[in-house]
């Protein structure tokens, strides 16, 4: 757990030194263009922009932990208010769409790997160095164009449910998993939907990364000298593929699904633009464009913060499988 | 498919790149920025071939057009990183201790963001520029640079020719950049063919979603945005040419880079 | 069919198919074993000898194929079995022990489980022994504490234990057929003996059948009845041990035993006077340097070495420590080099002996200015070297009288430098020759020196062959007319062959520049052959100083003892069990 303390930190400055990198007065900034002149001089005085570097670094952790994030400009609400009402509809896309990516990418990498040369290995080859050539928002839009436009099979990409229903209480915040708490299967049937085209949309960016790492690590494990031993041993096929080469194999996989749900993250933010999806990315994007700048750093810290917590907790799930890591407590 | 053909494939695409990039203002059939209200969101035709966009501006000058900034943005981008990043790297590979871990730490630092989110924060704060925007996919790239470069610098210190070389009475700086840097390079170029694409796709990320670049100057990124409102209604050309420019591009760069790593370094082919 | 053979190989060829077309790998080879023999299969690299080994089991990669030959085992046909039947057979008729055997162990199972993993495929335990018999096995290969140590890891324990689990797990089913593919590589001296006892120990209580493969003909005599020598795919000589060495027929198999050192053997047996090597004529180097070293022979040692200290902090790793908890030495230091003093007479050579993690090397770095010591002094030619730091050493003028030749030869030439370039380097930096014509003839002549063609200097080191690079290597380090050179393992990365003629090239280099040797070396039958006299080496300390025939001979120390008992080599009218 020591480890994510320096990330954090490290986090936390960095943001600090973005507030203070705003061309201009900081405080002119954060209170807005129709602010007056006593309400910027109080957003000075709570920024602390009066008194030194250091001092005001301790403010801002200070508002920081307190919850105390800045305003949104424009809904006038504070901004981890924002930020937490618009989490789950980023989280349920992104989760989503990794786990969709998981389970074509690690199969399909896996089959090419144990038949280099076949027809299975060229498709993964190709879809490999296509994947992370296609930009997501391009993809996006296609598969709108395709199945929406053109077949109409999908329904429109506006958000997360159409707007004749009603969203379902409350409860986690996740459409599909709130439907069916409340039991209405309709509203499931149109939350999932929604959520089919984004998600593949995001599955098909993380499919490259997986599958290509997933080869590697499966290559290298079955042309290894250990697994050269499981088969001078006659061990089974089932027993090496799967406890000698693919255990080995996951590892270097487990420590890329933290590379690729960074840039999972970023990708949401364009596949939430195309989809109209009304998550942060959406928020962070209308902020961007409104010089909303303390929703924009709320954003980017809480997206830094929920990285470092799928970090560590790879970094947990690598020490339980790899004995050379040791568990620090 | 032979794996030859493909790396001369994508250098021949890559060279026809480069020229659409030096050359693209002579080659484009129309002014890209010249509108023409008579003739909107016309399908492609042989007069325009990729059709023309809401203001009826010819969508293959605007894509032509759009390769220099793309390319110029993505290439700036890159050596600022390449420059930047494998000076620090190779000085946290090659000296190790106290270099090593304040350089580690502040890549882990950039590294601890999701990078894509971190450019936006960026640009952000410094202001919504075309430079910024190069800046911040500079500064997301580094990490990549500073990894390489210190790993390939701190495998090489201990060789037996940098040993030599001190035998020979040569300061430690220049063994650096004359035994150990240059034997760095093949690794560092790989880097950058395949960081290349991903700066590409980033720009126009950064630019898709409003920030850097400006109507109407044209660029795939804003060009796809722009086009986007329309695929709903059925005008698939006006984000399709852009957003297969830049795919192709991409691939291409991609591609070399996969064919570069073979060549670099045989043992580890994908 | 003739008496058949408990495993009978038939004309077996075998091809590979590369990027640059087949490579005939093996070519018609046949060999045979009998129940409770032990066969050597000796050759150097690219010999086909662990190809021959990976063809009988089954275990050939898919770039490999059998073109022609024929296998069987105690009656079985075993070329184009199924792969079923074959995996049936591994581990439990046939295994197979590598070498690296840490690699070869999976590093996230623990050695008790890879042991059971056997045990239950082919079904020789049951779910509620299956732990026993793994302890039992690990017993049986001699691992201390085998109740904890099922638990352990491979990368928590050392190579010679890694071994020894992999000997449990080929072993754990009583196969009837062992092949050991350089088991031994890698390891110290004294644990390969350790190790290549247990494995005769172990096959000769269960009648098992042996293939041995290795490099080393010192170690098949050593542990084998019969030998097969391989040259380039085929099969040259197949005779008894005793027969083969005293009766050596094929002239390959006459020149590998020469050039393997034995504990008698003279540098000038190893090789025949046709090689190349005597080819190289050598010249006198330029004379001011001869008459530099007559002028300063005040001082009859080239160099002392008083009390030398190396320590380097340890991180302790073993517990994890919160950074407020106290400075309790959570520093440790080590000490590599522990108080160590000798002299060094000019021309004379000096071979520093021991295995790895004995210190050799970091005297080495510290003799040579590259690293500078805790404390002692070195007085080089009269002059304290250690009173300048390493980084001021650089820029005196004795930097050029120290040089060094490196272990590997691929390692120390910079990829990207001509074998010219690398020759000029020093030239260039220490000697200050700037002018083409001047450098390229000095370039020549060293060339010429160390027997390199002079059509060669251009090429890059992935162009040359070993020898080639190990000759380029020496050029460098006698380029600038060194009074003392370190030869650094400089034929450990070669094969004997090649090192024969490298040792030839040095010794006579010596004898006609007049330089000073230190060699260091893991090697005591490589040592003797250029050292008149050697220092061992242990955990930092010497052990043990004298003439390198008397230490041989008649060692004082136990761990000389030991380390000189652990070389294997073949003994004439030695009893072959």
């Amino acid at each position: 757990m020591l480890q994510a303390v320096p990330s954090i930190f490290g986090v936390i400055v960095i943001s600090f030194v973005l507030t203070r990198a705003l061309p201009g007065d900081p405080a002119v900034y954060f209170a807005g263009a129709m602010a007056d002149k006593e309400s910027i001089e109080q957003v000075r005085q709570a920024l602390g922009l009066d008194r030194s570097w250091v001092e005001q670094f301790f403010i801002y952790v200070g508002n920081l932990a307190q919850g105390d994030w800045g305003q949104s400009l424009k809904t006038g609400q504070p901004v981890t208010e924002e930020l937490l009402k618009r989490l789950p509809a980023s989280l349920e896309l992104t989760f989503i769409g990794l786990g969709l990516a998981v389970l074509a990418a690690v199969p399909l990498g896996i089959l090419a790997a144990t038949n280099p040369g076949s027809w299975v290995d060229h498709i993964c080859r190709l879809l490999v160095t296509a994947g992370v050539s296609l930009p997501t928002f391009f993809t996006g839009l296609f598969l709108i164009y395709i199945f929406y436009y053109l077949l109409g099979w999908s329904p429109s990409p506006l958000g997360r449910l159409n707007i004749l229903y009603l969203s379902p209480s409350h409860v986690t915040g996740f459409y599909i998993i709130d439907s069916l708490i409340a039991g209405d299967l309709e509203i499931f049937l149109g939350a999932l939907a929604q959520l089919i085209l984004p998600t593949i949309t995001l599955g098909l960016f993380a499919l490259a990364p997986i599958a290509r790492m997933t080869r590697g690590a499966m290559l290298g494990a079955l042309s290894s000298d250990y697994v050269r031993t499981a088969r001078a041993n006659g061990l089974s096929k089932s027993m090496i593929l799967l406890t000698y080469a693919f255990r080995n194999a996951s590892l270097p996989v487990l420590t890329t699904l933290g590379m690729v749900f960074s840039f999972l993250l970023g990708a949401n933010v364009l596949v939430e633009k195309v989809f109209s999806w009304p998550g942060i990315g959406s928020f962070a994007i209308e902020a961007l464009i409104a010089s909303d700048y303390a929703a924009v750093q709320g954003f980017v810290l809480s997206m830094a913060l929920l990285f470092i917590t799928v970090n560590l907790t790879i970094d947990v799930i690598l020490a339980i499988t790899d004995p050379r890591v040791g568990l620090e407590e | 498919m032979s794996e030859n053909l493909v790396t001369v494939v994508s250098f021949s695409l890559f060279l026809f790149i480069v020229f659409l990039g030096l050359f693209g203002e002579f080659l484009a059939p129309y002014d890209p920025l010249a509108t023409a209200a008579s003739n909107t969101l016309r399908p492609p035709s042989w007069t325009h071939p990729f059709g023309t966009d809401n203001l009826g501006r010819d969508v293959l000058s605007r894509v032509i057009v759009a390769t220099r900034l793309d390319l110029s943005i993505a290439l700036s981008a890159v050596a600022l990183s390449f420059v930047i990043g494998s000076a620090l790297g190779s000085v946290a590979g090659f000296w190790g201790g106290w270099w090593d871990r304040i350089i580690g730490r502040f890549s882990d630092t950039i590294m601890a963001f999701p990078l894509f989110v971190l450019a936006m924060g960026i640009v952000a704060a410094l202001g919504n520029t075309v430079e910024n925007i190069v800046y911040a996919t500079a500064i997301i790239n580094l990490p990549f640079y500073i990894r390489v470069s210190r790993a390939e610098t701190s495998v090489r210190r201990e060789a037996g020719y940098v040993a030599a070389a001190r035998l020979c009475g040569i300061s430690e700086i220049r063994i650096l950049a004359t035994q150990v840097f240059p034997n760095t390079l093949p690794p560092m170029m790989v880097q950058i063919s395949l960081n290349m694409g991903w700066a590409i796709l980033n720009a126009a990320g950064l630019s898709f979603i409003g920030l850097g670049v400006r109507a109407p100057d044209a660029e795939w990124g804003i060009m796809v945005a722009e086009g986007a409102t329309y695929i709903v209604s059925g005008e698939w050309w006006l984000a399709l040419f852009p957003g297969a420019a830049l795919m192709i591009a991409v691939f291409c760069f991609n591609l070399l880079g996969d064919g570069l790593r073979d060549l670099v370094d045989p043992q580890r082919r994908t | 069919m003739k008496h058949e053979h408990f495993l009978d190989v038939n004309e077996l060829s075998v091809e590979f198919q590369t990027r640059n077309g087949i490579v005939k790998a093996l070519e018609k080879v046949s060999i045979h074993v009998d129940k409770g023999e032990v066969l050597g299969i000796v050759g150097e690299s690219g010999s086909g000898k662990s190809v021959t080994a990976y063809t009988i089991i089954g275990l050939l990669d898919r770039a490999g194929l059998v073109t022609n030959g024929k296998t069987a085992f105690d009656g079985m046909l075993l070329s184009g079995a199924k792969e079923a039947l074959l995996s049936d057979l591994r581990g439990r008729e046939i295994s197979m022990i590598f070498q690296n055997p840490r690699a070869a162990l999976n590093p996230i199972r623990s050695v008790g489980k890879q042991i059971e993993d056997v045990l239950l495929r082919h079904v020789q335990a049951s779910r509620y022994n299956v732990r026993k018999k793994a302890i039992d096995m690990l017993d049986q290969v001699k691992i201390v504490d085998s109740k904890r140590r099922y638990w352990s890891y491979p990368f928590e324990l050392s190579g010679g234990m890694c071994q020894r689990v992999m000997i449990a797990i080929a072993l754990a089913c009583n196969p009837r057929l062992l092949i050991a593919d350089e088991p031994t590589t890698g390891l110290d001296v004294t644990t390969q003996k350790a190790t290549m006892d247990l494995i005769q120990e172990l096959t000769r209580n269960r009648n098992m059948s042996v293939i041995l493969i290795t490099h080393d003909l010192g170690m098949a005599s050593a542990y084998c009845d019969r030998l097969v020598v391989m040259q380039k795919g085929k099969i040259v000589e197949s005779a008894p041990v005793v027969k083969i060495f005293s009766e050596p027929q094929h002239s390959y198999t006459k020149k590998l035993i020469a050039a393997s050192p034995g504990p008698k053997s003279q540098l000038a047996d190893l090789i025949d006077t046709t090689d190349e090597m005597s080819e190289a004529d050598i010249e006198q180097l330029d004379k001011p340097m001869q008459q530099f070293s007559q002028k300063k022979s005040a001082t009859p040692n080239i160099l002392e070495v008083s009390n030398l200290v190396k320590e380097f902090t340890v991180r302790d790793s073993s517990r994890f420590r919160l950074p407020w908890s106290g400075k309790i030495s959570s520093h440790q230091t080590f000490r590599a080099v522990d108080d160590i003093s000798f002299s060094l007479k000019r021309g004379e050579s000096l071979g520093l002996v021991g295995e790895s993690g004995c210190g050799k090397s970091t005297t080495s770095s510290i003799l040579t200015r590259l690293l500078d010591p805790t404390s002692g002094d070195v007085i080089f030619d009269g002059e304290n070297i250690t009173s300048y730091s390493s980084v001021q050493f650089a820029q005196i003028p004795q930097r050029a009288k120290i040089q060094m030749v490196f272990q590997d030869p691929t390692d120390s030439l910079n990829p990207r430098y001509t074998a010219k370039d690398t020759i000029s380097e020093p030239l260039k930096q220490l000697l200050f020759i700037k002018k083409r014509e001047a450098l390229n003839e000095r370039v020549i002549k060293l060339a010429k020196m160390v027997g390199l063609p002079e059509n060669l200097l251009t090429r890059f080191p992935h162009q040359l062959s070993g020898g080639q690079k190990a000759r380029v290597g020496i050029a460098r380090a006698i380029a600038v007319e060194p009074l003392l050179l370190i030869l650094d393992e400089p034929t450990s990365a070669l094969d004997v062959s090649v090192q024969a003629v490298v040792l030839q090239l040095l010794n006579k280099l010596k004898r006609d520049l007049g330089m000073s040797y230190i060699f260091v070396s893991h090697d005591l039958n490589v040592v003797r052959l250029l050292c008149e006299r050697v220092m061992v080496m242990n955990r930092g300390k010497i052990v043990e100083t004298g003439m390198a025939d008397d230490v041989l001979r008649n060692p004082q120390k136990d761990y000389t003892r030991n380390l000189v008992s652990s070389i294997p080599h073949f003994e004439p009218g030695k009893k072959v069990a």
